[in-house]
């Protein structure tokens, strides 16, 4: 008995003290910023710890990280911020969850001198994604977009060079089907098949919604020819032997092992790809001869006269509506967004920046050969549909497209159409 | 109405009540009162606060258009072809896993209780699965099956199939993790039953000539059915409510979605409020259903599993 009264004594000490030790970061002095974060490999921290140490003890930045997968992320911010969360200070935001937040009163917006200042020297792209209703509510930070990815062996054996000659998803899937190889795509039930999705309608010269902003009474586009070109696409690529055998389960990072294995042929993926192989040569899973094989080109065409509009991605900076420090959070987003921030993260994190100077950073082009690739891809790409409802019209599309094997051309657009305007009219469970 | 037989002594039918027995009923009451104040504010609040939210159309980012529509969540939930689709996923999951757990859960109950050497090393082998954290146990199933890092297909030469590309084989996995995980559980409310079943019928049996089957079918199972039906009742609440392993594997793909995770995805991932709720009061309600079968039409009674 007297042991176990023991025990019962030091765990109650630990559990009191943890608690008090909880309780005793909030110190005088320099207030404590907390900016959630995305996942990535360290570089939004490093920035933080920079940006700390540059306000001389003004404010400190401490990061705190959000899910995976960019659903969660919003899930978990929009759940805190409802409920008035005044320790969110900054945000990494994905930008089609940026109109949402923004009509929700969530953000703080930046003043029209704050967003000259933030968008200075910045890509058209991600200063759109980060503005609504006039007002830029997420400063850039990053951009992303998916290029096409290939291994040059097998390029090379069916006699194309993507990176010179338009490549159109017919003709890949059919090389790759007579080659033995994939064709790697984001074929999960999840916000990657909605950006699957949206870049195959928009290459093929369509829209998912006619007037996204008007929120509750949106008109859908979808169920048009594009629409249907676009699940034709995604039919024929998922009926074809270079759909990986789980294509209805296959996200970013099962598409690039597969990619980097031996059926790797083509692959439509984020800007990441190449310096994720790299490190994974360096912790030793990776052979460099695969490497070496990876060649990359702009994301590929459903029509073949016409260019593709790839997929846009990315992080912009928000700062919380609620916050007690807002004054300093600004100052940290421009620390943060600043051109010698952003270079040190994409040279860090291999993820592409949202300042155009960037990219002609003589170390940034020795790290990133495809460096004036993904810019040219970032000036071409378009945006997911920008409305408040993003997540509604998400999950309605993906879910009607959903699984890729099984979309019928003829149905499924129209099924994406009327099912976002039930579901934005509150008609049916999503 | 035959309420008046049940109903007799609350009502004041002038029943003789020793002044014992009153006091200790109010010293009962006394007792439990804190308990009691406590549950309503943390179940009875929040249950009360759902029922009225879900006569809203309400969505917790456009707080503005907030507008009162009586039962018509009601309506849409239930004439929602998806609704019927995650019941008729969520009873299928229900009644397999519960018909195999209760088969191998006796099974290991009659293990452990007739165990006479390493009973500690048993009993404690048997019940490991039951004290791992269900999220894990999902993603460690996950990951077996999983084409990338499973080892399933090829212990099985099984090549590329990819379970979770299709509903039946996710379910398969789904039911087998839920199985593996709780069927520990279930053993042991059995072995609490085995225990209850006195030696003495036992030994008397086996005297009078009764073979091993005789002595179970005709001793063993009578004397605890009680402990199965309970049994047999928590493991298929529970499993009605089945979250976690869906949520883990699929994500509600290939049509592997369950009632709970139809409510999850209203309320949390849509902020949908009113429908959210709406599911979420239905779901409730088939839980109560279940029960209520259970108690009243296999006659249950919850007391009569005292560990004695």
């Amino acid at each position: 008995m007297s042991d176990r009264r023991k025990w019962t004594v030091a765990v109650a000490v630990v559990l009191v003290a943890s608690a008090t030790a909880a309780c005793g970061g909030g110190e005088a002095g320099a207030p404590t910023l907390n900016w959630y974060i995305n996942p990535d490999n360290g570089g939004q921290k490093e920035l933080a710890a920079k940006c700390s140490a540059a306000s001389n003890g003004a404010f400190r930045i401490s990061t705190s990280v959000l899910p995976n997968d960019a659903t969660s992320q919003r899930e978990q911010l929009v759940r805190r911020l409802a409920a008035k969360d005044a320790s969110i200070d900054l945000m990494s935001l994905d930008p089609p969850f940026i109109p949402e937040f923004a009509e929700a009163g969530f953000l703080r917006a930046f003043s029209d001198d704050e967003a000259r200042e933030l968008t200075a020297g910045a890509l058209s792209g991600p200063v759109e994604s980060g503005t609504w209703d006039g007002k830029l509510m997420g400063a850039p930070f990053w951009a992303n977009t998916q290029l096409l990815w290939f291994r040059k062996s097998v390029a090379q054996a069916a006699g194309i060079n993507p990176a010179r000659d338009p490549v159109t998803w017919s003709q890949i899937i059919d090389l790759a089907s007579a080659a033995g190889k994939t064709v790697e795509v984001q074929g999960n039930l999840y916000e990657g098949y909605m950006v699957l999705i949206s870049a195959l309608v928009s290459s093929a010269g369509g829209k998912i919604l006619e007037n996204p902003e008007a929120g509750k009474n949106v008109r859908p586009a979808i169920d048009s020819d594009a629409g249907r070109k676009a699940a034709e696409v995604i039919q024929k690529l998922g009926r074809s032997k270079a759909a990986d055998p789980a294509l209805s389960t296959t996200d970013e990072e099962a598409g690039r092992a597969a990619f980097q294995g031996a059926r790797g042929g083509f692959m439509v993926n984020w800007a990441y790809i190449y310096g994720a192989a790299q490190e994974a040569v360096v912790a030793g899973t990776l052979d460099q001869a695969v490497v070496d094989d990876i060649g990359w080109a702009r994301y590929p065409r459903v029509d073949a006269a016409m260019p593709s509009r790839p997929p846009l991605g990315g992080i912009n900076l928000g700062i919380g509506a609620f916050g007690k420090h807002k004054d300093e959070a600004l100052q940290a987003v421009r620390c943060i967004t600043s051109l010698e921030s952003q270079t040190q993260y994409m040279l860090k994190s291999k993820n592409p920046s949202a300042r155009a100077a960037v990219y002609d950073n003589a170390e940034v082009r020795k790290v990133f050969p495809m460096a004036d690739d993904l810019r040219a891809s970032l000036d071409a790409g378009a945006p997911r549909p920008r409305t408040p409802y993003y997540t509604d019209v998400s999950t309605a599309v993906q879910r009607s497209f959903h699984p890729p094997a099984s979309v019928d051309p003829n149905r499924a657009p129209a099924k994406a159409g009327k099912l976002i305007v039930d579901v934005l009219k509150d008609k049916v469970l999503l | 109405m035959t309420a008046t037989t049940t109903a007799a002594p609350a009502v004041g039918i002038p029943v003789p009540v020793s002044e014992r027995a009153r006091n200790e009923k109010r010293l009962g009451w006394k007792l439990t009162a804190p308990a009691v104040i406590v549950m309503l504010a943390v179940t009875a609040y929040p249950m009360l606060n759902a029922l009225w939210l879900s006569l809203f159309s309400y969505r917790l980012t456009d707080p503005a258009a907030r507008e009162f529509i009586g039962l018509r969540n009601y309506g849409v939930v239930l004439s929602d072809a998806l609704w019927w689709q995650t019941v008729v996923t969520t009873v299928i999951i229900t009644v397999v896993t519960v018909a195999v757990e209760l088969v191998i859960g006796f099974a290991f109950a009659m293990v452990m209780h007739r165990v006479v050497f390493g009973r500690k090393v048993v009993r404690t082998s048997i019940l490991i699965p039951y004290g791992i954290i269900t999220v894990v146990s999902a993603f460690a199933w996950k990951y077996a099956f999983a084409l990338d890092s499973g080892f399933v297909n090829n212990w099985f030469g099984l090549g590329d199939f990819a379970w979770f590309g299709e509903r039946w084989s996710s379910i398969v996995v789904i039911c087998m993790s839920e199985i593996w995980k709780t069927t520990p559980f279930m053993s042991l409310l059995l072995l609490a039953g085995l225990a209850q079943v006195p030696e003495v019928l036992q030994e008397a049996a086996a005297v009078d000539g009764a073979t091993w089957r005789q002595r179970l079918t005709r001793v063993t199972l009578p004397n605890m059915k009680g402990a199965i039906m309970v049994a047999v009742l928590f493991r298929t609440l529970d499993a009605y409510r089945l979250f976690d392993n869906v949520f883990i594997m699929t994500a509600g793909a290939q049509k592997t979605e369950t009632v709970s995770f139809l409510a999850y995805r209203q309320m949390i991932s849509r902020t949908a409020l009113g429908l959210g709720s709406a599911v979420s009061v239905l779901l409730f309600l088939s839980v109560v259903a279940i029960a209520a079968v259970f108690i009243k039409g296999f006659k249950v009674d919850l007391s009569s599993v005292r560990g004695r």
